[in-house]
Formats: C-alpha cells, sequence, structure tokens
C-alpha cells in the first residue's frame, strides 16, 4: 500500500465526511463551505454561496474566512480526496467541526445541487494584481470585487488623472469620466492623463487612449458633456461611486445633490493653490452618519470671492496629492475596508506640509441630507451659484 | 489674555500679507476674529455676513471641532487653541 493511500484511508477515520446533499443542509443552517479547487476547476462552476480559497492557501486565509472555530467547516474539492487532507489541516488550526464533502463537487453538480459561476481571475489578472492578492485585506475575492465595480469621475483634468491612473491600475473594471472639454497645453503641468501631441482633443478620448495603454483591460465609459439637472441620473445611474474632480460650484453641488439623491457615495477633493480639502460625502454609510456637501457649505461664495485655479494659479503636484488621495478612499469604499473619511474632512497644506483633520457634521436642518419623503427637486444650479466658475469645464 | 492662533486659508492670505498663521488675542472667537479684523483691513467681511453671523461658504473651527458645534463665536477659547477658517474652494485645477 502506498503511503498516500495508507495516510488517506487513516484521514476517513478520522475526518467526519458528509454527502452533498447533507452538506447543502448544513450550509443552510449556517455551515461555511469552502471549495478549495484551483482557479481553473472553479471557473468551471461552483457550489452557490461557497467560499472559494485555494488548498495552497487554505490554512493562511482561513481564518479571515472562518473567525470562527467552532462554526461548521465544509470542505469540498472535486472528488473528496483533496478534501481530506484540506480538512486535516483546518483540524489542526483548531477548527473542531470539520467536515469533507464525499465525491466533492462532481458529485454535487450531478445531484442537481445550485451551481454558481464566480469571476475568477485569470493567469494575466493574477500576475497584474499580484500584490493585491498577497494582502488578505484585498485578496482574489477583493480583487475580483474592484475588477467588477463601477467608478465615475467628474472630471478627467487635474484631481481625475491621477485618481483614474491609480484606479484602473488598482483594477477597478470600469471607469466612467464625464469631461467636455479639449486637451490644452496649460493642462499639461498637472492633468497627466495627456500628453502634449494630443491637444486639441476631447479629454475623455485622451483619457481612454492613456488608460488602456496602462491596463488593456478597463472599461471606459465616455460622457463628453456637462452635466446638468436633466442628465446627472441618467450618467450616474449604476456607479458605485462617483469621484468629484470637477472645478466649479455649480457642478459640485449638482455633484453633491444627485449622490445623495442616488445614495451614492460621493468622494470629493478641491483644490486652491497649495491647499487642498478631502472628504467623503456619503449620508447613507451604514457605519455613521455623516454630512453632506450642503451641510459643510449651504451655500457658494460669491464669485468674486471664489476664483478659479485658472485665475489664482494651482501647484501643479498638488492634484496629484489630492486626486491621490481620494482614489485612496473610492478603493476602501470598494472593498469596504479601513475607515472612511465620512464625517471627517482632511486638509492638506503644500507649503506647511501638514495634514490636518475636522470632524464635520450632518446639519439637522440640510434639506437635501435631512429629506423625509420626496427628495427636492434639483435646482438651477448656475443661477443658485450665481455664477461663482461659470464657464464651468468640467474638472481640472 | 488669552493668546490663540488663527490659520488662514491661501484664498485669504492676499490679505494677511501672506502670512499663514497670526496670533492674535481674545478671549472667545469673536473677540479673536475681532482682533484679526482689526489687524488686517477687509479680512473679517469674507468671514463673517453683515450682522456678524459666519457665512455659509465659510467653516470655522478650533482645534478640530467646528464652531457650529460648539457656542459659536462666543466659543470660549483657552491659551494656545488653534483656530481654522476653511472656505469652500471649488477647484479640481481647471484649464
Ligand atoms: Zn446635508
Amino acid at each position: 500500500m502506498r503511503a498516500s493511500d495508507q495516510r488517506l484511508a487513516e484521514l476517513r477515520e478520522t475526518i467526519p465526511e458528509v454527502t452533498p446533499a447533507e452538506a447543502r443542509a448544513l450550509q443552510e443552517q449556517g455551515a461555511a463551505l469552502i471549495d478549495v479547487r484551483e482557479p481553473d476547476e472553479v471557473a468551471q462552476g461552483s457550489p452557490a454561496g461557497a467560499e472559494r480559497l485555494v488548498r495552497g492557501f487554505l490554512e493562511l486565509r482561513i481564518e479571515d474566512a472562518v473567525p470562527d472555530k467552532d462554526r461548521t467547516v465544509l470542505v469540498m474539492c472535486a472528488g473528496g480526496v483533496r478534501s481530506l487532507f484540506a480538512a486535516e489541516g483546518l483540524r489542526q488550526l483548531g477548527y473542531s467541526a470539520v467536515r469533507s464533502v464525499l465525491g466533492g463537487f462532481n458529485r454535487w453538480k450531478e445531484d442537481g445541487l445550485p451551481v454558481e459561476h464566480p469571476r475568477v481571475l485569470d493567469a494575466g489578472e493574477r500576475e497584474r494584481f499580484g500584490r493585491h492578492l498577497l494582502m488578505p485585506e484585498v485578496g482574489e475575492q477583493g480583487q475580483v470585487k474592484l475588477l467588477e465595480s463601477r467608478v465615475l469621475l467628474v472630471g478627467a483634468g487635474g484631481l481625475g488623472s491621477p485618481a483614474a491612473l491609480y484606479l484602473a491600475a488598482a483594477g477597478v473594471g470600469t471607469l466612467g469620466l464625464v469631461d467636455d472639454d479639449v486637451v490644452e497645453r496649460s493642462n499639461l503641468q498637472r492633468q497627466i492623463l495627456h500628453t502634449d501631441d494630443r491637444v486639441g482633443t476631447p479629454k475623455v478620448a485622451s483619457a481612454e487612449l492613456t488608460l488602456k495603454a496602462l491596463v488593456p483591460g478597463v472599461t471606459i465609459e465616455s460622457y463628453e458633456l456637462r452635466l446638468d439637472s436633466g442628465n446627472v441620473d441618467e450618467v450616474f445611474a449604476g456607479y458605485d461611486v462617483v469621484l468629484d474632480g470637477s472645478d466649479n460650484f455649480p457642478t459640485r453641488y449638482l455633484v453633491n445633490d444627485a449622490c445623495v439623491k442616488l445614495d451614492i457615495p460621493n468622494v470629493h477633493g478641491s483644490i486652491y493653490r497649495f491647499e487642498g480639502q478631502v472628504s467623503v460625502f456619503w449620508p447613507g454609510y451604514p457605519g455613521r452618519r455623516g454630512p453632506c456637501y450642503r451641510c459643510l457649505y449651504p451655500a457658494p461664495p460669491p464669485p468674486e470671492l471664489a476664483p478659479s485655479c485658472a485665475e489664482a494659479g494651482v501647484l501643479g503636484v498638488l492634484p496629484g496629492v489630492v486626486g491621490t488621495l481620494e482614489a485612496v478612499e473610492v478603493i476602501k469604499l470598494l472593498l469596504g475596508i479601513g475607515d472612511p473619511l465620512v464625517g471627517r474632512l482632511l486638509h492638506f497644506d503644500a507649503l506647511a506640509q501638514r495634514f490636518s483633520e475636522y470632524a464635520i457634521e450632518p446639519n439637522p436642518e440640510c434639506a437635501w441630507c435631512h429629506a423625509e419623503g420626496e427628495f427636492p427637486e434639483y435646482v438651477d444650479y448656475q443661477s443658485f451659484c450665481s455664477s461663482a466658475g461659470v464657464g464651468a469645464k468640467a474638472a481640472g | 489674555m488669552t493668546e490663540t492662533t488663527v490659520r488662514i486659508p491661501t484664498p485669504l492670505r492676499p490679505l494677511t500679507d501672506g502670512a499663514a498663521d497670526v496670533v492674535v488675542e481674545g478671549s472667545d472667537v469673536a473677540a479673536a476674529l475681532g482682533a484679526l479684523g482689526a489687524r488686517y483691513t477687509g479680512l473679517l467681511e469674507r468671514v463673517l455676513d453683515e450682522d456678524g453671523a459666519l457665512r455659509p461658504f465659510v467653516n470655522v473651527f478650533v482645534g478640530s471641532t467646528n464652531l457650529r458645534e460648539l457656542d459659536g463665536l462666543r466659543t470660549e477659547l483657552r491659551e494656545g487653541d488653534v483656530i481654522s477658517i476653511l472656505p469652500a474652494v471649488a477647484g479640481g485645477g481647471p484649464a
């Protein structure tokens, strides 16, 4: 008898086995079903609701997936052999109720039990996102989540440039870009999505070229238009997060109002010369109740008190810092990790090289985020801002 | 008298000869801002309206707490407090 056969016989003595139908019933009562097969096998189908932890990383990752060592854990492979070895590994980690599924996924399928086809990473994605996969906070499931995510960037300018580059690089699968501007040479001091030979071409087209050169698989949805009350609902629909990188108050208030109405997190960044502000306006955040942009700034400054960057100038690197901070918040929100800037205003002063954080509270009088019943109609944003920053190119 | 530091945001620095941090005296925020306004003409109008109330596009913090969560302009100050003025800025860094 070969040593492996002998070991298997021993494991069958010690590891309880359950049929796929029994496993399904236990799963419905709260047991964790762990599919330990390789990614190419999982791509052909996997039990509905199963956790997929490849055998090679099972012991390293199980405690994140199943923190409770007394929870029943059902281990499944293709035929019921590898799962016995895997189950033994889990017992040695201290899991007290481990079962192996007899006949594995092959029998699960034959028995007509529910199967799903999870999105798994292909070999190229596995290589590209390898540094993410090493971190339990992202891992394979987090990376798949990023690939299936949709982020809308309002503005493909100063803030949108670094944000879009890093979000695409991180594997966010779909990026929407709203901008009706064309590339000008004076943009290139900071808008690093664009290149000198694209001066005169639409920013959304230029951005798509750059982003696809970085990540060929990224999907770009271009909106070469000015956001207004009439199109905002349609443009925003279906996005998981909106990143505000606009350059004028009418657009900022419109982005706020639409995000509150549609319950989409609004990752805010704004800059002036050497300083920037970053926050996440998301009254619907389950973790705590934060303000919306109107709670913080009920009305915009009159235009003479709010010169644009075009008039006042801006340090070219500044949007790099602020847009990148926005990208960090987006990734955290998509993965559901860390503590977002909800109810927190982060201020960056480049000259002092100082970050300051301020607590910002919801305003109980806010007509937008405290609206009961019907959401207020969108207003006329141009006249509300009494022409503050009108001319309003989307995005720095 | 209580000495505090007021952090001046970039958009208002043309009014403070470029100064970013200004030390003023005053036992509450109104007094401190009044001292600031006495030193730099034109600055106070950017923060307060004709009735002396905070403008809606400006937030003032003592430490990390918004005046709105404290006693507003009547908020008392302690020696060494830092008052930050944060106006809304629109920019994403336009053309
Ligand atoms: Zn609000």
